[in-house]
């Protein structure tokens, strides 16, 4: 947990990289995948041979698009492509082709809660541009060389820049998962962090509350929320110790080294970089019309906000719920397509964000890899509310179910449910008959609590019901079971 | 405007050139003929102007033409670095990158 | 009358008549090459792969597969990247590279069934108008061999001139095309900027580069840009043809002037109603006399044809000199930042680490001229300095751009010389760069304003070197300008002559 350390305002802007999940890369027609063997997925365009010219992907453009109008930003008409000139041995033309003086998207925001309380987050801007290779160090070390896989070069990026609105590691690290939320959401970014796809660099600086900015360092390399808190967290202090040392903040570019947790000045970065930006002749000027913008918009998922709202008013959720079963496009889908098949919205609330939720964590899966699917599911509930079983059969149901994948064989997923039910014979006991005896026996079993309950003992009513739900091991209905020895005991 | 030899190590530098005493010196005094020819650039009234991007922008619009988003390329990674001065396991080999 | 001197449409009733094979046709200018050797024209031959592509042609002839251009040979200017040709853009940076694809415009002569004889000699990335700058050695003029050819396509003037073949490529930046085909006596055309694909071309200035054809003639410029132009979805700056006239431009040389000129009275005056314009500012001081002399001579043989003449002014002339030397260096620094000896090119042999090696390569790799320019460009786009240089020059570059729209208002055709002087000796100017630059003075211009321009055979000096007119069109006229070309091919016959030693 950040605190604000006493006396000093920390400041920090954020700039994230999100890869868009574009199949081919911004430039060529080379593959995106992740993990192939190095340089099988690098082109003579992504090579930068001679005599190579790029040509621009529509669907980044796409994406970019779709990015901004989920942020309220405006989508600029005309923007440009740039050259950012400087050598680095996985940048093969010697230039990154970035977005400079027009950048495809211009403001937006991005709203963040924090221990309940709900900011807002400016947008600077987002702008298109490639990403470079790689340098592998693994194994070669020893011959003191580097090896350069280019697979990454050419893999479409959006810069996505804050203004410098965030007051603490926290608040940034709060951005950044709303940002990964909404990338992901938008099915713009994979938002795997392990595999670079969702990238944060951190601009820090401190100040005395209401001074002009301070000097601020960026960090770099940081691949996960944690790291990042951490990373934040420890330049913070490093920035105060060196100030209150009577030292001066160099603006610099610092790396995030995780085993020591520590942020290091990064010496390739050391020269004061010019990095001569000029509009790319060989690219022309990207021109957005209104009618694209408005295509884009039309084939847009509904938004998380909006549909937690709607959520809400829809199924009668409560904010919490509607924001669980919001949390993942995925899961307002599995949500919304066991509700239309039939199930009781807040039945199926509470199911999928109880028992479901769980069962996934437990296995560590997605739910878009859930082995009970929602038509299964909603059949289950199904046979909750219509009294064939009661809550304890069913999470039996579900479990045989989660182990044993129905559908395959073409069943229809009612029956599926049914012969799970009528298998394990957990058919909930609802004739008046059955009960009755159970109720009569445990009672007679029982006289202490029937005694206890008779001298006032609400408790001891529970104690009852609990032991007549245990002699039906578990299948007699629990709405008769509590008429009938309310009943009993009254007579 | 005169440059210096600083300029030139500085302009070296950013265009990772080494370059020698003796060229410094050369190379100063052809640049700053060669900048006293373009300073005439300077007299002319561009306000209001906008930058020609590609040349037939100036009679027709120009907007970036846009590829479809799909894979066209296969692996042709050996044909590719036929021509790398060091390679090793479809890796290019260069001298030690500090980060 | 030789081989060498037969025109393209010669050369293919030859083929056609099989007077001669591809194969016969391939080795006769291998044979000239060869015994040409010392113009240092060619930088790559390969008996071996040229015969075979002539077989392929001569298989192609014999089962009536044949086009306009199948089975004749063409050399390309070592810019345009091939496959089974090394590519050294004239560069030692490049060796011994080997380019695993072909360029568009090689691809579709290839396509045309073209029978290449090899590369040309040009200046180091095309940066030069003397070809002097060239890694392996700098050009003859077979006009006279102690001379420069012009640059930066000096292979490939030189190899037309002395007909050592009969077609080449070239590239035009800032005049490489038009400049040595003025110096060299031989014909060659500026496309309109994207009309050529620039894939495989090795970048110089992207937004000026642009490939065309190198030839005895119009006639022949004509067939050669029929088949080396079109869109090409690998470049985006390349343009589709506005006109919806799909008939190939070399179909249209007698008619593009709306009626057939074969009959009638067009016979006489091919080119009423022609206007053609000359602006008074190329013709003013530094222009050779004999130059002046040669241009105005041929201007009046348009008149002779039917075109009037009349005075225009481009008043920024002189400012495309500043403008391009600030542009074209400023896109080069920026282009030849991919020759850092990673993934090709020359590598320096020994090196402290990773920056060293690099900064040594390209120290090594770039001759002078070439360093020279990566250096202004980076200083021209250098913070502190981008708006004064780099943009100021593209706006002035709208500017010269509007001046030719100006002048199109009043004219069909731009007309004047392509360059002040004839080719220089050799080493004449080569200790000084800016003196070399003002020689580029009535091509930049066109080059910035992405206009077609041509160089065509007008006449010689007092010593007998040739000087070439210059066509200037609006954009997309290529058409016209090589019909109004042609016209005036067949009343002279300039282009018809060679030098000397090697008719």
């Amino acid at each position: 947990m950040s605190t604000t350390p006493a006396g000093w305002e920390v400041v920090i802007g954020l700039e994230t990289h999100t890869q868009l999940s574009t199949a081919s890369k911004i430039f060529s027609g080379s593959a995106t995948t992740f993990g192939a063997a190095p340089n099988t997925q690098a082109n003579v365009v992504d090579l930068a041979l001679p005599g190579t010219l790029p040509v621009m992907n529509r669907g980044a453009v796409e994406k970019a698009i779709m990015f901004g109008l989920a942020v309220n930003g405006t989508i600029a008409p005309h923007s440009v492509f740039a050259r950012k000139n400087y050598f680095y041995p996985d940048l093969p033309k010697g230039y990154q082709i970035s977005q400079f003086e027009l950048p495809v998207v211009v403001g937006g925001k991005v709203g963040i809660v924090l221990d309940g309380v709900e900011k807002t987050v400016q947008l600077t801007r987002a702008h298109l541009e490639e990403d470079a290779g790689k340098s592998l160090h693994e194994g070669l070390d020893t011959m003191g060389v580097s090896g350069i896989d280019l697979n990454r070069a050419g893999t479409p990026l959006l810069e996505i820049v804050t203004e410098p609105d965030m007051r603490s590691a926290a608040e940034a690290v709060a951005y950044a998962k709303a940002l990964h939320g909404l990338v992901t959401w938008l099915g713009i970014c994979d938002g795997n962090m392990q595999e670079g796809s969702f990238r944060c660099d951190a601009n820090v600086s401190i100040r005395k509350p209401g001074a002009p900015l301070g000097t601020r360092c960026e960090i770099k390399n940081v691949n996960s929320f944690r790291f990042l808190e951490r990373a934040i967290e420890y330049e913070i202090r490093r920035q105060i110790e060196l100030i209150e040392d009577g030292g001066r903040v160099v603006q610099e570019t610092r790396l995030y080294d995780a085993d020591r947790d520590e942020t290091r000045s990064m010496r390739s970065k050391e020269d004061a970089m010019d990095y001569r930006y000029f509009p790319d002749p060989d690219l022309l000027p990207l021109v957005i019309d209104a009618a694209w913008i408005e295509r884009v918009k039309s084939a847009m998922p509904e938004l998380f906000e909006p549909m937690r709202e709607r959520f809400m008013s829809q199924y009668g959720l409560s904010m919490y719920d509607a924001g669980l079963l919001t949390s993942s496009r995925s899961t307002a889908r599995y949500y919304e397509d066991v509700v239309i098949l039939g199930a009781d919205a807040s039945l199926a609330a509470k199911w999928i964000t109880g028992t479901l939720f769980a069962r996934l964590s437990l296995d560590g899966l997605n739910i878009d890899r859930c082995p009970v699917n929602s038509g299964i599911f909603a059949s289950l509930l199904k046979r909750i509310s219509d009294n064939t079983i009661n809550s304890t059969g069913a999470k039996q149901v579900f479990e045989n179910l989660w182990n044993a994948p129905q559908n395959q064989d073409g069943m229809r997923s009612l029956q599926s449910v049914d012969n799970s039910i009528a298998k394990h014979g957990l058919e909930q006991v609802s004739d008046t008959g059955a009960i009755e005896k159970i109720v009569d026996d445990v009672l007679a079993a029982n006289q202490k609590s029937v005694d206890e309950f008779k001298a006032g003992k609400e408790k001891a009513f529970q104690s009852l019901v609990g032991q007549v739900m245990k002699a039906s091991n578990g299948k007699a209905n629990p709405a008769q079971v509590n008429e009938i020895l309310k009943k009993k005991l009254s007579g | 405007m005169s440059l210096t030899s600083d300029d030139i190590h500085r302009l070296a530098k950013l265009a990772r050139i080494n370059i020698t005493p003796v060229e410094t010196e050369r190379t100063l005094r052809e640049l700053n003929n060669i900048f006293s020819m373009v300073e005439t650039l300077q007299a002319v009234d561009t306000a209001h102007l906008v930058p020609l991007c590609h040349p037939i922008a100036i009679i027709q619009e120009m907007p970036l033409r846009l590829r479809d988003d799909a894979v066209t390329e296969t692996n042709a990674r050996e044909a590719n670095m036929v021509n790398a001065p060091q390679q090793e396991n479809g890796l290019f080999l260069v001298p030690k990158v500090l980060e | 009358m030789t081989l060498a001197k037969l025109s393209i449409s010669e050369l293919r009733v030859a083929l056609d008549s099989k007077k001669i094979s591809a194969v016969e046709l391939a080795e006769y200018f291998l044979a000239r090459a060869e015994s040409n050797a010392d113009l240092n024209a060619f930088l790559h031959r390969d008996r071996d792969l040229t015969l075979a592509e002539a077989r392929r042609a001569d298989a192609q002839i014999a089962n009536g597969n044949a086009s306009a251009l199948t089975g004749i040979p063409i050399a390309h200017k070592d810019i345009f990247v091939t496959r089974d040709w090394r590519t050294t853009a004239g560069s030692k940076m490049l060796e011994n590279y080997i380019s695993p694809f072909d360029a568009t415009v090689v691809e579709k002569l290839n396509a045309a069934g073209m029978v290449c004889l090899g590369k040309l000699n040009c200046d180091e990335f095309a940066m030069g108008s003397s070809n002097e700058n060239s890694a392996f050695g700098a050009v003859k003029n077979p006009w006279d061999k102690s001379r420069i050819p012009g640059g930066s396509s000096g292979g490939s003037a030189a190899a037309i001139a002395a007909g050592l073949a009969p077609a080449a490529t070239g590239t035009d930046t800032g005049g490489s095309l038009r400049q040595p085909a003025a110096m060299c006596g031989i014909t060659a055309i500026k496309p309109t900027y994207g009309r050529v694909s620039r894939y495989g071309m090795v970048a110089f200035a992207s937004s000026l580069d642009q490939g065309g054809p190198m030839a005895k003639s119009a006639e022949d410029c004509a067939l050669l840009l029929d088949a080396m132009m079109g869109f090409d979805a690998k470049d985006s700056t390349s343009v589709s043809a506005r006109e919806n006239n799909e008939t190939p431009i070399s179909a249209r040389l007698l008619t593009a002037f709306g009626s057939d000129n074969r009959s009638g009275a067009g016979v006489s005056k091919p080119l009423a109603g022609v206007r053609v314009g000359v602006p008074k500012e190329f013709f003013g001081v530094g222009l050779s006399p004999d130059v002046a002399h040669a241009v105005d001579s041929a201007i009046a043989q348009f008149e002779k044809l039917g075109a009037s003449r009349t005075e225009i002014s481009l008043p920024r002339t002189r400012l495309a000199i500043p403008a391009y030397y600030v542009i074209a260096p400023a896109e080069a620094s920026s282009n030849l930042s991919r020759f850092d000896g990673v993934r090709y090119g020359h590598r320096a042999k020994e090196y402290k680490d990773l920056a060293d090696m690099i900064a040594k390569s390209r120290a090594e790799g770039f001759g002078a001229e070439v360093k020279r320019r990566i250096l202004v460009g980076a200083y021209v786009l250098s913070h502190g300095y981008y708006d004064a240089y780099y943009l100021q020059a593209q706006k002035v570059r709208r500017l010269i751009a509007q001046d030719f729209q100006d002048a199109f208002k009043q004219c069909d055709f731009v007309m004047g010389p392509v360059a002040p002087t004839t080719a220089w000796k050799v080493g004449e100017k080569s200790n000084d760069p800016v003196a070399m630059y003002l020689e580029d003075i009535f091509t930049l211009g066109v080059s910035l304003a992405g206009l077609p321009g041509m160089s065509v055979p007008c006449g010689f000096d007092q010593q007998k070197l040739p000087i070439g007119l210059q066509i200037i069109g609006n954009y997309f006229d290529e058409a016209k300008m090589l019909a109004a070309a042609h016209q005036y091919q067949l009343a002279t016959d300039w282009h018809t002559r060679s030098p000397e030693a090697f008719q």
